[in-house]
């Protein structure tokens, strides 16, 4: 069979591979996206949600550098919230609940319209020599000049419930045997991790008139800047709640569970507890709150975010009917916790490509992260990488910390590893301030046009509010009035003398909107994002400031690259126990180095040394 | 004696504000003033960047005093906007700044582990006893608090307790209070540290050092009968009801006009202010003069020497520094005192500028909290006390925090 030629073959349909796929493609990489079914490609395997609090960052993010995933959810969105509403811009998390199919479909038509990219279904039983392509299960040879592998939890996946087990990849789909085989014998380093999800409803079956509804928010946030309507109907959630009736009954059956049965020995995420966990480790806790979430507009299945089990069929369906509006409920199809593996990502540099392997890329949940969103962008950073690799060029794009959340989670896998399923949080940036879902285009746009990622119609839409904001920002600094001024038009100024700016007083808190308004109605002519933008610098500003010289540490610490092959043994004055940490992790820069844990500062400065001497 | 460095941008305004700045690389002598004292006759020296060892502006500070005079310098210094080096950092700015010679690159690891170990050593001496499951203590709190905060950010679609946003600020303003409290006890605290002193106060020739030889059980003072003879402060350690004494003999109180005498004297003097507990000593075979009488007053203890010469003729433990009579009653009024005194504070204080100096960046961190009107700015409020106070106990990273907040909530769908 005659061999096929590419610039970048990405293996998997998923989140990870369709942003992979279409980033590659719209760097002007020709790359074939290779899935075992077409028909899954874009599927949510677990909840129907994207976004959320630091998940919709990372969505803004793969969409201000023209990814597909914003897109996607604004097409297929049912029911839209933005999270932290009475927080601060910094922590809100726009989020939206997709109609699977619809989702599906949308995501098919941005990849089938994307030039460049070609779409074909065939199993990968393994990699061509020096990971120059792949092998098909019919034998063909797909040759590239990158490998981008998103295999998900299709790796050795095996599904438990209650006592019964089988290998699958998501419940009727196998798993990846062949290439989880192959990726062994590059002597990766794997670990074993799992995660779990509710049995599905059928929400004909359910008792809506009993439950508390939640609608979604009246205007909804659309998760892609590109979107300005969302045209989808809009469904409401329902909540209900576990009952003490139905703790009794996990607990009676404990052993019957396959993760606390013993036979599971992954590690879970934190944040997606099994509805057994909850009940053992919050035993004082007499109910816990059930999402009940809508599939699709044309479709009755329901999700009930928050009964994640790996307990028998029939102990489930008593369990859902213990449950106030679930009483007669029918499950579509139980529960159940999947174990996979997954590959320590320190053997990945933070372009997402193998240490040992140029030319090979990971990302996703392959990675040992969790959720669609971490998944995407790091499939839309392997896929940038993966088009510089395939063109000649050693790959360098690499988002920094205080640049994005993806940047904080490429550094944070890249370096430290994971002990269980990675799950972005706003928590985890010490930037947090700075990294906001409102101004991802204006973090990262310069960048995503100089990578030639972004397509026109966004390159052009940003460049003009770009400068709009910025235009904002310089008549907010240079009007403003005395306190004299201010206070006679209404508004609470100290009486100091001291003249301030528009922008030193918008984010005061007692500041009514109309009184600064009337005093300068320029702001009342801004328009809702560019006003945004405005107020968000006038919040964070003064703290933003403090952190400019920690910042430029940073920068200069992470403009100092650690070559790849460097012999950690061959620096003096490094300590053995420094020398084996580095090895280990394997920091791309000295500020990756800094972050390690258990580094001294005399190895960082040894290390300096070094790399300066270099 | 003690050097201590200055280095960076702000390092000639902090020298101002202690001496007059002298000629650039000339030593020079400095009366060191802060808060209208003078804490040491130093050797100061000026290094205009870039030709100084850190290529920034840097200073140092050779100081005579002993290591309560250090402190007070080191304290004044931050108090004027210094603050104590992170480990390794003045060679890390010389490295950043290019001052360091790269064929000498391979000693600079081992400087900065000097550095370093120094350091280290320096704060885990500090951190011995209570005062390290104390900093722990509140290092944990605090995480606490910043755990339920970061709850009540991300996870605001579960079901969370009611007013956890309220109870977080509550608590951190109670935390705020503690460290406060224990920063204003902190200066007895030190005294406690460096040991309770005891001053010997008296007229000249009452015999107050070989008073303290006597207790000391050594030659730490010399005696002569010359009235005079102890012209300056003569320490000595020893150890009074397991409590670490610094027992200070000081010159004769009298008008003199001997200058070195008078500068003797009114050291002494400063003595008898800074002591937790004074002696005050009279000749048995003389009058008792009206300086040290007025001492009593003060809760001074009186002492009469030279009980194997005359009867004494005031009240008072009667003692012979000479023969040694009257010394275990002595011995034991003294007990009993140091025992009241260390009672009254608490052993396991705050001591160090480089620990005061973290502790007020927490409060300060923790001050900015209640004007903070959103949960993410209390966050980034609660963020800089941990870093402040991590200086001292250990930087607690964000799986930590996360640790925390998996198993006080249920979390999770």
């Amino acid at each position: 069979m005659n061999a096929m030629h590419f610039d970048v073959v990405v293996v998997g349909g998923g989140h990870a591979g369709c942003e992979a796929a279409a980033a590659a493609a719209r760097c002007g990489a020709r790359t074939l996206l290779l899935t075992h079914k077409l028909d899954t490609i874009g599927e949510m395997s677990c909840n129907p949600a994207i976004g959320g609090i630091g998940k919709g960052h990372l969505v803004r993010e793969v969409d201000a550098l023209d990814g597909i995933m914003g897109r996607a959810a604004d097409a297929a969105g049912i029911h839209f919230k933005l999270l932290n509403r009475s927080k601060g811009p910094a922590v809100r998390g726009p989020r939206a609940q997709a109609d699977r199919k619809l989702y599906r479909q949308a995501v098919q038509a941005l990849l089938a319209e994307t030039p460049g990219l070609t779409i074909m279904a065939e199993a990968v039983e393994g990699l061509l020599p020096g990971a120059r392509g792949v092998l098909g299960a019919t034998g063909r040879e797909y040759r590239a000049g990158a490998v981008v592998i998103t295999t998900g939890t299709f790796l050795r996946g095996v599904i438990h419930i209650g006592h019964e087990r089988h290998a699958a990849g998501r419940v009727g789909d196998a798993p990846a045997v062949g290439l989880a085989l192959a990726l062994e014998a590059l002597g990766l380093p794997m670990a074993r991790l799992k995660t779990g999800t509710p049995p599905r409803l059928d929400g004909r079956t359910i008792d809506w008139a009993a439950l508390e509804s939640q609608p979604g928010d009246a205007e909804p946030e659309p998760l892609s800047w590109m979107t300005h309507r969302i045209t989808n109907r809009q469904v409401a959630c329902g909540i209900t709640y576990t009952s003490e009736a139905m703790h009794a009954l996990i607990r009676a059956n404990l052993t019957e569970s396959a993760v606390y049965g013993g036979r599971i020995e992954g590690v879970g995420p934190r944040y997606c507890p099994s509805i057994e966990d909850k009940v053992v480790r919050f035993a004082d806790k007499l109910r816990h709150q059930v999402f009940l979430e809508p599939e699709g507009l044309d479709d009755p299945t329901v999700y009930p975010n928050g009964i994640s089990t790996s307990l028998p069929a029939v102990i489930q369906a008593q369990m859902v009917a213990a449950m106030p509006g679930l009483e007669r409920a029918v499950i579509l199809r139980p529960g159940y916790a999947i174990e996979y593996d997954h590959v320590d990502p320190r053997a990945l540099r933070p372009t997402l490509e193998l240490r040992d392997l140029p030319g090979l890329f990971l990302a996703g949940q392959i990675n040992g992260t969790t959720g669609y969103e971490e998944a995407a962008a790091q499939g839309l950073m392997a896929g940038l990488n993966a088009a510089q690799r395939a063109s000649g060029v050693e790959p360098d794009r690499v988002l920094r910390r205080d640049e994005a959340y993806a940047g904080v989670m490429l550094d944070d896998l890249t370096l430290q590893g994971v002990s269980e399923p990675y799950r972005m949080l706003t928590a985890r940036s010490e930037y947090r301030l700075r990294l906001r879902a409102d101004n991802a285009g204006l973090r990262l746009s310069q960048k995503g046009l100089a990578w030639g990622c972004i397509g026109r119609e966004r390159a052009g839409a940003f460049s003009a509010f770009a400068s709009a904001v910025a235009e904002a920002l310089a008549r907010a600094r240079a009007e403003g009035a005395t306190p004299a001024a201010f206070r006679s038009a209404g508004a609470p100024v100290n009486l100091d003398g001291r003249w301030r700016s528009v922008l030193d007083v918008l984010a005061l808190p007692a500041m009514r909107p109309d009184v600064i308004e009337a005093m300068f109605p320029w702001l009342r002519d801004l328009a809702p994002r560019v006003r945004e933008q405005v107020e968000a610098e006038a919040l964070y500003g003064p703290y933003l400031e403090r952190q400019d010289a920690e910042l430029q540490m940073l920068s200069r610490e992470e403009a100092l690259a650690i070559p790849d092959g460097i012999d950690f043994a061959a620096i003096a004055g490094l300590s053995r126990e420094m020398q084996a940490r580095l090895a280990k992790a394997r920091p791309a820069t000295l500020g990756g180095a800094t972050r390690l844990p258990g580094i001294t500062p005399a190895a960082v400065a040894a290390l300096a040394v070094h790399l300066r001497r270099a | 004696m003690a050097v201590l460095r200055l280095s960076g941008p702000g390092c000639g305004a902090v020298l101002d504000g202690l001496c007059r700045r002298p000629v650039p690389r000339m030593a020079s002598l400095r009366r060191l003033r802060h808060g209208g004292l003078v804490l040491d006759q130093a050797l100061v020296l000026w290094f205009p960047g870039p030709a100084s060892y850190t290529g920034e502006d840097s200073a140092e500070l050779h100081l005579h005093g002993g290591p309560a005079v250090v402190a007070a310098v080191a304290d004044a210094l931050v108090a004027l906007g210094a603050r104590p080096a992170e480990p390794g950092e003045f060679t890390r700015r010389a490295f950043l700044h290019g001052k360091l010679d790269l064929t000498a690159a391979e000693g600079v690891a081992d400087l900065i582990e000097a550095e370093t170990e120094a350091q280290r050593r320096q704060a885990l001496r500090q951190l011995e006893g209570g005062l390290a499951g104390r900093y722990q203590g509140w290092a944990g709190r605090l995480a606490r608090l910043l755990a339920r905060q970061e709850t009540f950010i991300e996870f605001e679609d579960e079901d969370l307790p009611e007013g956890l946003d309220a109870a977080v600020a509550r608590d951190a303003a109670a935390l705020r209070d503690e460290l406060a409290a224990e920063i204003a006890g902190a200066a007895r605290a030190e005294a406690l540290r460096e040991g309770l002193r005891i001053a010997i106060l008296g007229a000249p020739n009452a015999g107050k050092s070989s008073l303290l030889n006597a207790l000391a059980g050594r030659e730490a003072a010399i005696v002569s009968p010359q009235a005079g003879t102890t012209r300056d402060v003569v320490e000595a350690r020893l150890v009074i009801a397991g409590v670490p004494v610094v027992l200070a003999d000081t010159a004769g109180l009298r008008e003199t006009v001997d200058s070195i005498e008078a500068e003797g004297v009114r050291r002494a003097r400063a003595q008898g202010l800074a002591a937790e507990l004074v002696l005050a000593v009279f000749a048995a075979d003389a009058a008792p003069d009206a300086e040290t009488l007025a001492l009593l007053e003060g809760g001074a203890l009186a002492v009469v020497n030279k009980a194997d010469l005359a009867a004494p003729a005031m009240a008072g433990i009667a003692v012979s520094a000479r023969t040694g009579a009257g010394l275990p009653a002595l011995r034991a009024a003294l007990e009993a005192a140091v025992r009241a005194r260390a009672g009254l504070s608490d052993v396991a204080g705050l001591t160090r500028p480089r620990h005061r100096a973290a502790l007020a960046d927490t409060i300060a961190a923790l001050d900015a909290l209640p004007h903070a009107g959103l949960p993410e700015l209390r966050a980034e409020a609660l963020r800089a006390a941990m870093r402040a106070l991590g200086r001292l106990t250990g930087a607690v990273g964000v799986e930590a925090i996360l640790d925390l907040v998996f198993s006080e909530f249920c979390i999770g769908k």
